[in-house]
């Protein structure tokens, strides 16, 4: 049976991780290196590296960056941010990256999913969907969830996985943040879809976690990045409780 | 001296990063010269079978696999690169493989009784040991492996050394027999434990 995957996401800014703060052992908590080395060694199933600001300003991610992480991590590692053409895809990987996501880019030029996955395989293209309620229905974002798509995201994301996006996350820009726990009714969307999806915003308390997997056993991994850079909830004491919880995980 | 065989399959920046970190030395390379020095040999891969039986039949660098691996060379297959090392493979048509153990490589899906059940098998899933072998001691404490493979071993039974349950199928996840081993999971990208494995690995050279 495989284990649901705590993933711990570093979000770059200028080459420099937002929301770091002291770990033990960490002189520099906004140095990613530093960042992705602890949760590598503090039992995180994968992690993901997210350049926030590339797309919205236009550039790729700070590749030289991702090496330095990947040479450090002995776990999967996501790249995104800016992604938007093949080329990106080659970057990324040769960067040391296992998986790419999507998201801005292939909003723009929904090919670009068919393309990555022909030359590298489903299951290094993740399509990333940020998603918010607009008078009741769920619509798609791009730009960091600054434009509203007007896409429905149940359309979207059967269109991704249709094209072969083999890993869907969703971002809930209603619940990010909120820390009262995921969007389990915008991710009950998603339950349909025959790919692995990834829960990503709200997460503020282990229960939150224990309550993703228990209500919607189909996905496969939850998302987090404040909870646990600001140190409220270790990854460990996390997998302890979710084991105690009968939720298989990797210990 | 291990020899990562590169033969144009896959990226080896995880492998090469994982053995730097563990302090084992290897190279990279595609030139039969430098593996018929190598002490060990490493047969990465991900892609299709296929094309990557051909490219090590056309290179000729088959042949060198089986001329180390018949002086005792100790051989360890990683993913696409361990399936590389059984009869045959039916992964779109049928492929010869190497042929260094017995057994066949089939697609996981019409053998997985949930008709809406994932594939890839992606993810992280517990070995089980089916039996003791030096590749195995020490085992590592934590015995969850990163997986990422839409085809797997079948009738590999006499070299199964330790399997892992997906959807009520048993997929084997490290096979060998002699020298020769095989791992269907990325040692490089399962965190500690596949760390002490490859370590493991290595630790074969000075038997």
């Amino acid at each position: 049976m495989l284990a649901k995957r705590i993933i711990p996401c570093l979000d770059v800014k200028e080459g420099r991780v937002v929301k770091g703060r002291r770990f033990e052992g960490i002189q520099d908590v906004a140095d990613p290196t530093a960042m992705a080395a602890f949760y590598n060694a503090a039992g995180a199933d994968e992690l993901v590296f997210y350049d926030i600001t590339a797309s919205a300003d236009g550039r790729k991610p700070f590749f030289n960056v991702v090496k330095k992480v990947a040479s450090q991590i002995f776990i999967p590692l996501t790249v995104g941010g800016g992604i938007a053409s093949v080329a990106d895809f080659d970057m990324a990987l040769s960067s040391g990256a296992d998986k790419v996501s999507v998201n801005s880019g292939a909003l723009a030029r929904p090919q670009l999913i068919e393309e990555a996955a022909r030359k590298y395989g489903d299951q290094c293209v993740v399509l990333s969907i940020d998603c918010k309620r607009v008078n009741g229905c769920y619509h798609v974002c791009s730009h960091g969830g600054r434009t509203d798509t007007g896409r429905s995201l149940i359309a979207w994301a059967q269109e991704g996985v249709a094209r072969g996006a083999g890993e869907i996350v969703l971002n809930s820009i209603d619940t990010d943040g909120v820390k009262q726990g995921f969007d389990l009714a915008m991710l009950a969307e998603l339950s349909s879809l025959r790919v692995p999806i990834i829960a990503s915003g709200g997460a503020g308390k282990k229960e939150d976690f224990s309550a993703l997997f228990q209500a919607l056993p189909f996905v496969s991994a939850g998302l987090a990045a404040s909870i646990f850079h600001y140190g409220q909830l270790s990854i460990q004491e996390l997998k302890s409780y979710l084991a105690a919880q009968h939720i298989a995980v990797r210990q | 001296m291990i020899a990562i065989i590169d033969y144009g399959v896959g990226n080896l920046f995880s492998l090469s990063a994982s053995l730097a970190h563990q302090g084992i030395p290897y190279t990279i390379t595609c030139k039969p010269e430098e593996i018929e020095q190598a002490d060990a040999l490493i047969l990465p891969g991900v892609g299709a079978f296929g094309d990557a039986a051909k490219r090590l039949q056309d290179s000729g660098l088959d042949q060198v696999i089986h001329k180390q691996t018949q002086k005792g060379i100790p051989l360890l297959g990683i993913c696409l690169g361990m399936q590389l090392l059984f009869e045959k493979s039916y992964e779109y048509g049928e492929h010869k493989g190497l042929g260094l153990l017995p057994g066949v490589v089939c697609p996981l899906r019409p053998d997985l009784p949930r008709e809406d059940a994932l594939v890839p098998h992606m993810g992280w899933n517990r070995l089980h040991i089916v039996k003791d072998d030096p590749i195995l001691a020490p085992l590592p404490e934590n015995r969850h492996m990163y997986f990422v493979h839409s085809f797997y071993a079948k009738q590999c039974q006499e070299v199964l050394l330790a399997d892992a349950e997906y959807e009520s199928i048993r997929v084997p996840a490290i096979v060998g027999r002699g020298r020769v081993y095989g791992m269907q999971f990325h040692p490089e990208k399962s965190g500690a434990a596949g760390l002490q494995l490859l370590t493991n690995f290595a630790r074969l050279l000075s038997r």
